[in-house]
């Protein structure tokens, strides 16, 4: 059923090639209503899938014999929540593209293609089929920010596909390195999940095949020092971009991080999780740093994504099950509060002022012009500060008790980073919507009227993203049900022996 | 325990009025009725509950419990004790007082009356909640409502003062929850109850190491540290000196009607904190710590005494004055912490110097509201001025006035008969004993306090009129409606404390048994 996710997706794109070229609205309907179909199929699966501790295969059939790949689509807890992230992120951009004229199909067709080579990605439990997918999504994004995006488009687009590109052959050498060695150990090719979870690589092979994979994936997570794509890439990205980019695709470098290197290699995660909790304290406190420092709103963001993305990897480095629940929540969390900050900032402010500098900004009186883009902003800064009640809370909650548990110093820098993240958040508020200026915009009345109100499918995202944030924040168990269970199968026991059972 | 969830609903009530008030954008005549209105009903709520409240008992009444997050150990756990109560009727006191004081403020009428109830559902919340998830959750709520509350409507540096009071606080908040968080992992549990009670078995040191275990540090000074980090998150709150920065400013930029909420209930946060969490959780520490913390408490009342003196800006003035008076508390709760080894009836003692430490946090709520709401009706008649020297020889031409502004100042001075006196007077009577040194030394912060409220009197009320204020209006009938009520508790209060005792001493005696091991 869930396979469907996929395949809708991609019928989408097929539809919106048939479409008459210059027909935005029609392009328009066509994507959101798919958009709508994959997260009702996502979440009808997920009600289906009886217990998430197990991983629930959807669809295994032959596909290179020769290399032991299969067509191998499963589902567990994990799966699950972001495959609900990627149907609720989707829509939401497609409702905050809703104002896209300039060659709109193209525009949606590849933001379906993206959206499916996602859900591929999440759903893949063959390691050779799981690389397709996330191979397949670097084109769309490649395409998105260039045609579509603006400050320095080209330049974005292209270091975020190189970099993409870099972190993924990485990958692949060590899936290949993999191959091989599984291949000697099991006595016949193999590129299942679950099989070369069961293998027990040579502690010496794990050493390097370990942070290899891991950074690999972990580019794309913005692992720092490797976060540099992020920024730019996300500025220069259209709005919907953006909002896929930092909400999703940044996760799916996480996901590969945690289902991928972490679950092959548990003694390589453990021999390295010391440096990768180091980097991720840095990514959280160096880019909560930067974010205070930015004079563009956008860029704000885009670092601020790093900074929480160093949360899901402090998570993950902890070894422990809280820490790594934290980590999972955190992804989901993260992707429904970057996609409403890039919401804000993008289609809101941007589209409207056609400027990003705080200078600028902080002369136009943007609380009195656009009351619901304030409010909202607010929401979403307070959601990302980790104010309780809000879903980010929770995963921070998880993931700093699990690093109190192995890594006690990174506790207390992370929670400087909390701090750090706060001050740069109120300084964005402030900036933008409440600045202090005694004469406001009262003096370019012309730009009054030109400001067009918030529209219908604006304000329909926003909510939905508010809603979501606040209802998994005030009952976190509606996915910790899912998380918690998939952390006790046996894919994981290997690696949580290492951490220390929590 | 009565079936209906009171409390719960008591914290509902203003944050569904807050939904209602915001979507009352252009109708503000109603967005302010509405507000008032639902404040009243908290009221009615509280007295309700006031009422029915068994006051033999120390226990916890109207209680309320739920299974949350099971997997972490959050409960929906919420109940009132004496403690608890007293600071909800505090709430439901102040707010409708300060939203009649703005009366007049149309500016955003519907944001500013939302606003309003939502500090007051983070504070509801914040007294009954029992389980550390939803009772970080109103605390932290508190805060957005505070600072837009002082970044909106408050005076020309508004824009530092709220970030500063957000960031400070927020650094405070964060300490506290990283040792919630070790505590947890430690204990497998956030409920207060059930920390105070391993607390009291001596229990949580051996817990802590046991789970935290860094090879480097002791047993003991791992807790500490852990005690530090939730030390750091109430004392910004109180404040203690010297993490109380933030305060001046904060008070003096936010318009009265806010200050009177910030000084008359968001301040008795810490000292509630103090009291329902840190001292019954971390009693050893506390007692490892305690001269260094008395030394704390008697510098944040005899400092803040003389900075309120060299102050030349009435609300300043006040503010300092308000750290002062808290500072009373933390006296009287540290020196009830300690050990009492050669002290005569060391439970009397205590009980003694707690309740002073509730009645005070009661009673200043009250007096300080009102002496910040006498400012802003001086700056509505000289138009934003508020300096001591600004004024003179007023009381002249608003006797009333001056009357009513004069009993508040008494009160704040602690003059015997006006509530002030009982609190501060149970305070000295029981900590002279228990830790005479500090007992003493605090008497100078009295002093200068009465050095400075005299001086004040003095300055803006006596002496020769200044021609400018010649024609000021007296207080109108309905100001007058205003004040009165605070007034008259004030004298009540004064003179017939047990009012307030009655209900609240059990739940003092059991507070002295629980730290008494």
């Amino acid at each position: 059923m869930l396979a469907w996710t996929i395949y809708i997706s991609f019928a989408g794109v097929l539809v919106l090639m048939l479409l008459p070229r210059d027909d935005a609205r029609a392009a328009r309907k066509v994507a959101l209503l798919t958009a709508i179909a994959g997260f009702a199929v996502a979440l009808i699966g997920a009600m289906q899938q009886g217990n998430p501790g197990e991983i629930a295969t959807i669809t295994k059939c032959s596909w290179i014999p020769a290399l032991g790949a299969n067509y191998h689509l499963a589902a567990d807890g994990i799966s699950l929540t972001l495959v609900v992230l990627t149907g609720l992120a989707a829509i939401a951009g497609i409702l905050f593209s809703w104002n896209i004229e300039k060659r709109a199909k193209e525009f949606f067709a590849f933001y379906l293609a993206l959206i499916g080579g996602v859900y591929g990605v999440f759903l893949s439990f063959d390691l050779l089929l799981l690389f397709v997918f996330y191979e397949l999504t670097i084109i769309p994004k490649y395409f998105l920010i260039a045609r579509w995006g603006s400050t320095r488009k080209e330049y974005g687009a292209m270091k975020l596909a190189l970099y993409s590109f870099v972190g993924s052959h990485l990958v692949l050498i060590g899936l290949i390195a993999v191959w091989v060695v599984a291949k000697g150990q099991l006595g016949h090719a193999s590129l299942d999940l679950m099989e070369l979870s069961k293998v027990a690589f040579p502690i010496g092979f794990q050493k390097w095949a370990f942070p290899l994979v891991f950074v690999g994936f972990g580019i794309l997570a913005g692992l720092w020092p490797f976060h540099t794509w992020a920024p730019t890439g996300h500025v220069a990205a259209p709005t919907a971009g953006s909002m896929l980019l930092a909400g999703v695709v940044m996760k799916l470098g996480a996901y590969g991080c945690l289902r991928v290197a972490m679950v092959l290699f548990p003694e390589g995660a453990a021999m390295w999780s010391t440096t990768i909790a180091t980097l991720a304290v840095i990514g959280i406190v160096y880019g909560a740093g930067v974010a205070l420092v930015q004079k563009d709103f956008k860029f704000v963001i885009g670092y601020s994504s790093v900074s929480h993305m160093g949360f899901v990897l402090l998570g993950l480095a902890t070894l422990n099950t809280v820490g790594l629940s934290g980590a999972v929540l955190q992804m989901f969390s993260h992707g429904i509060i970057a996609g409403l900050l890039f919401a804000v900032v993008g289609r809101m402010v941007y589209d409207r002022t056609h400027t990003r500098d705080f200078n600028d900004l902080e002369t136009m009186g943007l609380s009195k012009l656009l009351p619901f883009a304030s409010a909202t902003f607010v929401i979403a800064g307070v959601a990302s500060m980790g104010l309780p009640g809000f879903s980010g809370f929770v995963a921070e909650l998880q993931v700093l008790m699990g690093a109190w548990k192995a890594f006690p110093t990174a506790a207390v820098l992370a929670g400087v980073g909390i701090v750090v993240g706060v001050a740069y958040t109120l300084r964005a508020v402030q900036k933008a919507f409440y600045a202090d200026g005694e004469e406001t915009s009262r003096t370019e009345g012309t730009d009054d009227h030109a400001m067009e109100p918030i529209t219908v499918p604006e304000r329909v995202g926003a909510v939905m993203l508010i809603a979501t944030s606040l209802v998994i924040g005030l009952c976190p168990s509606l996915l910790l049900d899912w998380i918690e269970p998939c952390l006790r199968s046996e894919l994981f026991q290997r690696l949580l022996a290492k951490g220390g059972a929590l | 325990m009565s079936s209906f969830p009171w409390l719960t609903a008591l914290t509902l009530i203003p944050l569904l009025g807050g939904v209602v008030v915001i979507g009352l954008g252009e109708q503000k005549a109603l967005a302010r009725k509405l507000t008032l209105a639902t404040s009243l009903l908290s009221l009615a709520v509280t007295l309700f509950l006031w009422g029915s409240f068994n006051a033999a008992s120390g226990d916890l009444q109207f209680a309320e419990q739920h299974d949350w997050v099971k997997s972490l150990g959050i409960q929906y756990r919420l109940g009132v004790d004496g403690l608890g109560l007293l600071m909800l009727l505090l709430t439901a006191i102040v707010t409708p007082l300060s939203l009649m004081a703005a009366w007049r403020n149309d500016d955003r009428a519907h944001i500013y009356g939302a606003l309003v109830l939502w500090l007051q559902a983070g504070l509801f919340g914040t007294f009954t909640a029992l389980n550390f998830f939803h009772w970080f959750l109103f605390w932290e709520l508190g805060l957005i409502p505070a600072f837009f509350l002082i970044k909106l409507w408050g005076g020309p540096n508004r824009g530092p003062a709220a970030t500063q009071f957000f960031i400070y606080t927020m650094v405070g908040s964060v300490a506290l929850l990283l040792s919630f968080l070790a505590l947890n992992l430690a204990t497998g549990s956030f409920d207060f109850i059930d920390l105070a009670a391993m607390a009291k078995r001596g229990e949580i040191t051996t817990k802590l190491g046991d789970a935290l275990g860094w090879k480097m540090l002791s047993y003991p000074t791992l807790v500490l540290i852990i005690f530090g980090g939730a030390f750091l998150g109430f004392a910004v709150k109180v404040p203690v000196f010297p993490f109380h920065t933030w305060l001046p400013s904060a008070y003096s930029e936010a318009p009265s009607p806010v200050t009177m909420l910030l000084t008359g209930v968001m301040s008795k946060m810490g000292v509630y904190g103090f009291l329902r969490i840190l001292l019954p959780i971390f009693p050893e520490q506390v007692r490892m710590v305690l001269t260094p913390l008395l030394w704390l408490a008697v510098l944040t009342i005899v400092l803040s005494a003389c900075a309120a003196f060299a102050q030349r800006d009435l609300k300043r003035m006040l503010a300092y004055s308000s750290i002062n008076h808290l500072g009373y508390c933390l006296l009287a709760m540290f020196a009830a912490a300690s050990v009492a080894t050669g002290v005569n009836a060391p439970e009397l003692q205590k009980a003694a110097a707690l309740n002073g430490v509730l009645l005070q946090m009661f009673n200043h709520g009250l007096t300080a509201s009102a002496l910040f709401l006498f400012v802003g009706l001086l700056e509505k008649r000289s138009g934003g001025l508020r300096g001591l020297d600004d004024f003179g020889g007023i009381r002249k031409v608003v006797p009333v006035f001056t009357g009513l502004m004069g009993i508040a100042l008494f009160s704040s001075l602690g003059l015997p008969g006006l509530n002030g006196f009982v609190g501060e007077f149970l305070i000295f009577k029981g900590v002279f004993p228990l830790a005479s040194w500090a007992a003493a030394i605090s008497t100078i912060g009295i002093l200068v306090t009465a050095i400075f409220l005299l001086t004040l009197i003095q300055r803006v009320f006596c002496g020769p009129l200044n021609a400018k204020w010649a024609k000021i209006p007296e207080l109108t009938p309905t100001e007058l409606l205003l004040v009165l009520p605070g007034i008259v508790l004030m004298f009540v209060l004064g003179l017939y404390p047990q009012l307030v005792l009655g209900v609240i001493d059990a739940t003092v005696v059991k507070m002295v048994q629980q730290l008494n091991f």
